[in-house]
């Protein structure tokens, strides 16, 4: 079926060359600037890590004493390899003694002609060699399961408390889940460190932190060795802190991220400088741990119609591609994102929902695309849920889709509870395992509602991408082009944490990654 | 036959008192489990219970589907509710109403705050266009109105509130999981009390699990779930600007 659909191949290569000058454009600022989250991911990958007295991560110490005096623009990577270079100390060492207020690293200097990348080599090739190795045992479990012909469910756990996800997590992994993607609590994409230890205390989500990383691989890896399977888990590398969620998950074998900074910007108010800087490092992180990002444009419908406004979820797709594949991003780990979201009531509603399912799944053929259940017009009817959950199952085993993120019959009241799990999951697998073999059964008629449907979302999404392109994203940002909300490029959280670089500046990482 | 003002549940025939209800229990299935979950329906009042499916979730845990027959009954006469049930006037009716009482326009200000980041709803109540076709407060031509979106702190609500000489606060709250929503609607009030705004201002609050009552608990005017529009909001909002004038008097 996914064949079938006919599109204007020459629109389709003028959307994506607009997309790939507007993300062009983006990495041309992107490289001459770095933010503190940047700067805190290379101490963390140098091995900063822990948290001093008062509960303030040490990567997080660091940077912020280098702000305080104005080196920020040089960056952590030259004043940790200088110390090093002259005291001997380990980063961790150097950040510490920061801390206690023993070094002042402005009174450091690489001698002409030493790099960072070379003194600190030992330190830099411990972390990629463990990012490595984590890539290569997940590989390795993938490759030992048993390959599935449908759409992989996707379930969400959110208590709030990681030690409780883990017991949600476990159950929905035996009920058939093959990814856990553990929510985030409200406010951490807007806090400004990443939080330390395993924590207990969240509202709508859990604390993103490395050990509750850490608690919830080993819970799915033993329940996945159990079940012969692999079970994937996802958090989400977004908000102020993306880069540094993006390293933890690849020190700790996260096997998706969500990742989009277009969600920060449109519904977090993050500044979209900071935040497209900090994007960029997050995906050659990801990229090279083998992480599939997620991408947010599902939830441009959930504040815009998503009739009117589907060719924006394929304009941002395409712009999130470039912007991907500029961070040396494959399109295997490019889980762009889109949605089941018209209202129910809308006269062939579902037809169009196929259109534009097909639509995404015609334009990026090697991508997991991620789909999103219905969510905007579930209500208290918890039994009408069920069945709008239900089309959508057989819309995205229909046209192919890879990441399905289960529904939930009780989205309009609660965070999932683990009945509410089960349900859907097996609302899922009786689809999957009724229908299979269905799509191939199945052509889509040429030049009939569907393709003509697809052909206009795409040429509403080029006439879309042309209009950025020319604007430049940032002013297009403000203008409000996207799930109808306008950012301005001076506000937002997270501004005064961009510097532009210091010609000594280095990165290590991003130099071998680019 | 009961008495019309006595109530039970209807399943398909008057004063069957028929329930249905579903549960988890944390335990591995069997009949310990089923008896277990059996008592539960007793205690919640129920006879003739049918455990209609039992079916594992995990080693440990176990989902049932049951019914039951409500033993008791309610009597109608001695409910009484706190509702906010005014028939909504027009854009027009409105204007009208605040020119001819207050003779000024109103100053209207809302925001979903603390860590919220929903705001489709305050949108739905603010924006020109409203929501199922119910226009917003800034068609209102008597309203000036400040929308400060999501994620706003109590305090710059406050502040933005006394720089503009705010007549009404909106707050909106979606997330409610561990009762944030109680914290920090509580955290509100307790500061308009603290900088003397309380009686200054009308406090709304609304969002989708927020009712009436549990604004009045709160501390506030009025609150407003869903199925409640902007008409509902500033038809309120202005009847009791009028009653406190009146009340000054
Ligand atoms: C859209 C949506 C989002 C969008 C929001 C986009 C935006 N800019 O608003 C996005 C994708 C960003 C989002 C994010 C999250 N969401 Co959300 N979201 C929803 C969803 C699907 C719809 C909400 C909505 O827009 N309803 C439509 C509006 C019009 O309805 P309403 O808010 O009830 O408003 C009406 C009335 O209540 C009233 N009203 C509302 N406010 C006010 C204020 C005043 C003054 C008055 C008078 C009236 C009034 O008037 C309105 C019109 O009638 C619901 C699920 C659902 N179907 O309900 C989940 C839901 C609300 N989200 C939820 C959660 C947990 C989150 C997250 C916290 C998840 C996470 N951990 O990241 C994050 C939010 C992070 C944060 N910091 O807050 C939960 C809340 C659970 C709970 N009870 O605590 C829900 C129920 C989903 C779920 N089952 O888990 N979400």
């Amino acid at each position: 079926m996914i064949d079938q659909i006919k599109l204007d191949e020459n629109l389709v290569a003028q959307a994506k060359a607009h997309g790939a000058s507007i993300a062009s454009d983006v990495l041309a600022f992107v490289q001459g600037h770095t933010t503190v989250a940047v700067e805190r991911t290379i101490c963390r990958l140098l091995g900063i890590d822990g948290v001093n007295q008062v509960y303030a991560p040490y990567a997080n110490v660091l940077v912020e004493h280098l702000k305080e005096w104005g080196l920020l623009s040089i960056g952590a990577a030259y004043f940790i390899a200088a110390a090093h270079l002259e005291t001997k100390m380990s980063p961790q060492e150097i950040a510490e003694a920061v801390d206690q207020g023993q070094l002042q690293l402005g009174s450091f200097a690489l001698p002409p002609g030493v790099t960072a990348s070379d003194v600190l080599a030992p330190y830099i090739n411990q972390s990629l060699k463990k990012i490595a190795e984590q890539r290569a045992k997940r590989e390795e479990k993938i490759a030992a399961e048993p390959k599935k012909d449908r759409p992989l469910i996707y379930c969400i756990v959110a208590t709030g408390n990681i030690y409780e996800d883990i017991t949600q997590s476990v159950a929905a992994a035996r009920q058939g889940a093959d990814i856990i993607a553990v929510i985030r609590t409200t406010g951490q994409s807007l806090l400004d460190y990443v939080p330390y230890g395993a924590t207990t205390e969240g509202f709508g989500g859990t604390y993103a932190t490395q050990e509750n990383f850490r608690l919830m691989r080993q819970a799915l890896d033993q329940v996945g060795e159990e079940l012969g399977r692999y079970i994937r888990l996802t958090n989400y590398c977004s908000g102020l802190c993306m880069p540094e969620i993006a390293a933890m998950g690849a020190l700790e074998r996260l096997d998706m991220m969500l990742n989009d900074a277009l969600y920060g910007i449109l519904f977090r108010d993050i500044n979209m400088q900071r935040t497209l800087i900090d994007q960029h490092f997050s995906r050659q992180i990801n990229a090279v741990a083998g992480i599939i990002i997620n991408t947010g444009e599902d939830n441009y419908l959930t504040t815009a119609d998503a009739v009117e406004e589907a060719h924006t979820v394929i304009a941002s797709q395409i712009l999130n591609e470039q912007l991907a594949l500029a961070a040396g991003l494959p399109s295997e780990q490019m889980g762009l994102g889109h949605a089941f979201e018209i209202d129910p009531n809308v006269q062939g509603g579902f037809v169009l929902e196929l259109a534009h399912a097909l639509l995404s799944r015609s334009l990026f053929p090697q991508a997991p695309l991620k789909y999103m259940p219905p969510t905007k017009f579930m209500t208290g009817n918890i039994f009408k849920g069920q069945s709008q959950n239900t089309m959508f199952n057989i819309a995205s085993y229909l046209t192919g889709q890879n990441i399905h993120l289960l529904g939930m019959l009780t989205e309009a009241i609660h965070t999932p509870f683990m009945s509410d799990r089960a349900l859907s999951i097996e609302n899922a697998l009786m689809v999957f395992t009724s229908m299979a073999g269905l799509a191939e059964e199945l052509e889509i008629k040429s030049g009939g509602k569907i393709e003509k449907r697809a052909q206009l979302v795409l040429e509403k999404a080029l006439e879309l991408l042309e209009e950025i392109d020319q604007n430049k994203l940032f002013h297009a940002l403000e203008k409000g082009v996207f799930a109808d909300i306008s950012r301005s490029s001076q506000g937002g959280k997270g501004l005064d944490g961009v510097a532009k670089k210091d010609e000594r500046y280095e990165n290590p990482f991003s130099q071998i990654w680019s | 036959m009961q008495d019309k003002n006595f109530i039970k549940p209807y399943g398909d025939t008057l004063n069957d008192g028929k329930i249905q209800i579903s549960f988890t229990l944390p335990l591995d299935a069997g009949a310990k489990a089923q008896a277990a979950a059996s008592q539960i329906m007793e205690k919640l009042g129920l006879e003739d219970i049918v455990i209609a499916q039992e079916q594992s979730l995990s080693p440990g845990f176990t989902f049932y589907v049951a019914y039951g027959s409500f033993k008791a009954a309610i009597d109608l006469d001695t409910i009484v509710v706190l509702e906010n049930e005014q028939k909504a006037l027009t854009i027009e009716e409105t204007d009208e109403l605040i020119k001819r009482e207050l003779g000024r326009k109103l100053t209207v200000i809302g925001a979903s705050t603390g860590t919220d980041a929903h705001t489709v709803g305050i949108d739905a109540i603010m924006n020109r266009k409203g929501f199922n076709g119910r226009f917003g407060l800034e068609r209102y031509d008597m309203l000036i109105t400040h929308n400060l979106g999501s994620q706003v702190l109590n305090e710059t609500l406050l502040q933005k509130a006394v720089q503009e000489n705010a007549d009404v606060i909106l707050v909106s709250q979606t997330v409610t999981q561990k009762d944030i929503h109680i914290h920090n609607l509580t955290e509100l009030i307790e500061m308009a009390e603290a900088e003397g705004l309380r009686d200054k201002m009308v406090f709304i609050c609304g969002g989708a699990r927020i009712t009436h009552e549990l604004a009045k608990e709160l501390g506030y005017d009025a609150g407003f779930g869903s199925g409640k529009y902007a008409d509902d909001v500033a038809t309120f909002m202005v009847k009791e600007l009028i009653r406190r004038k009146e009340s000054n008097f």
